[in-house]
């Protein structure tokens, strides 16, 4: 039997919580009008706090809630460090000895003499920028989901030591992936004898990109493998180990293609050397579009419902939005599988043996 | 016309070319299905990497238009 007293008091609550949300007797502070560009980027980009909300009071003043994280930089010589609450969501410039940082559009510049940007004439700031590393949204996301990896693998290796026989639990799930990878996409492209060497850095950058893809499209989520940087990043690993176990097969391909005429080489050997970087390139510019499309095409249909301010389109945009949400999670998984077959494919092409 | 709207429509463009190819390899996939139907978790396999690969083509056009609005 279901306990409806348990329900009545979420109804009790929700009634006493609504009452903030009537409309006051002074005139309601109007926002700007909804600016669906900049708030599909605000989502998609990386920032110095990890805004969760906004809360709105009996005034109408938006008072955001979110965790501020650490910044830090380095100019003239120091590393200050300080959390990102100091910037008091842009509207105070931090000093620590010489140095006046001020937060503009997400961005952090050397405040000048007045502590105040200098526009040139496009109104593009003109301040130098100190070196920062810091802990950005995205940054504390990625350490976040390697700790969650960590957390998943480790269990898993130590389940296998422990327990000698048929896998139960997290193993049974993860067992049948790590094999799929390794059977039909490792040992495929590179080969039996060699695989050993590169099953570590495919499988983790497979699960490594399917975990971050899966994270960044729940509500709050960092838009991390959606950071040019990231699959920049992973992109060069890709690259480094391709050419570092190139054997002399694969150099020779290259500079003197077999079976090529030699006045062909001064028109392949330019064609082949942009070729090595094309192939990470591509791989970069996939993952990234294909991760940050998909978020702007689910912010622009929830978008849909506050740019008509109607209740009534609420039902299409829902529909739309799970569709998409569901086909998300599909290029989530898809887009982690073609990274590593097609970086797992570059490394078999460079340590084949000559046939 | 601004800068804007030409990379408005160079996207649409870039999405016809998606479409495109992506609904001919759908296609063959169905037909190499019908002639096979065992075979159809390999054909499956190769479907959906081809069609990866032909999206990541239309993205790339798709970060250009993006740099040009920008």
């Amino acid at each position: 039997m279901l306990d409806y007293r348990k329900y009545l008091v979420l109804v009790f609550i929700y009634l006493v919580a609504s009452f903030n949300s009537f409309p006051s007797e002074n005139e309601i502070s109007d926002k700007e009008e909804f600016d669906p560009a900049e708030e599909i980027m605000h989502h998609i980009a990386d920032a110095y706090e990890w805004h969760f909300f906004d809360v709105t009071d009996e005034e109408g003043n938006v008072h955001p809630i979110s965790m501020p994280l650490p910044v830090i930089l380095y100019a003239n010589g120091s590393f200050d460090i300080f959390m990102s609450g100091e910037f008091d969501h842009g509207k105070a410039t931090v000093t620590r000895g010489e140095n006046t940082y001020i937060l503009y559009h997400n961005k952090i510049y050397m405040a000048n003499e007045d502590g105040g940007i200098d526009y040139d004439e496009e109104h593009h700031p003109m301040n130098t920028r100190p070196l920062d590393i810091s802990i950005t949204k995205n940054v504390f996301a990625m350490l976040l989901s390697a700790i969650i990896i960590l957390l998943i693998f480790i269990s898993v290796a130590r389940a296998y030591r422990k327990r000698p026989g048929a896998p139960k639990g997290l193993q049974s799930f993860m067992e049948p992936i790590i094999l799929f990878i390794r059977d039909d996409v490792v040992i495929p492209t590179i080969g039996e004898k060699k695989y050993h060497k590169y099953i570590n850095y495919l499988l983790t950058v497979f699960f490594f990109i399917w975990i971050n893809n899966v994270l960044g499209l729940l509500p709050g989520g960092a838009n991390l493998t959606g950071n040019i940087a990231v699959t920049m990043t992973l992109a060069v690993f890709t690259l480094l180990i391709t050419n570092f176990s190139g054997k002399k097969t694969y150099w020779g391909h290259i500079f003197a293609t077999p079976g090529l005429p030699i006045w062909l080489s001064p028109i392949m050997i330019p064609i082949e050397m942009v070729g090595i970087l094309a192939k990470p390139f591509a791989l970069m510019i996939r993952l990234f579009a294909n991760i940050t499309a998909g978020h702007i095409i689910v912010l622009s249909l929830i978008s849909l419902i506050f740019i008509f301010k109607t209740i009534y389109i609420a039902p299409v945009s829902i529909v739309f939005v799970l569709f998409m949400d569901i086909l998300e999670l599909f290029v989530a998984v898809l887009q982690a599988y073609i990274f590593t077959l097609l970086s797992s494919l570059f490394i078999g092409l460079a340590v084949q043996e000559h046939h | 016309m601004t800068g804007i709207s030409i990379a408005a429509i160079g996207a649409g463009l870039a999405v016809i070319g998606a479409g495109i190819g992506i609904g001919r390899i759908g296609g063959s996939a169905m037909e190499a299905i019908a002639r096979q139907p065992e075979a159809y978790g390999k054909i499956q396999t190769a479907m959906l990497i081809a069609a990866a690969l032909v999206e990541g083509v239309a993205l790339f056009a798709v970060v250009v238009s993006l740099l040009v609005a920008k």
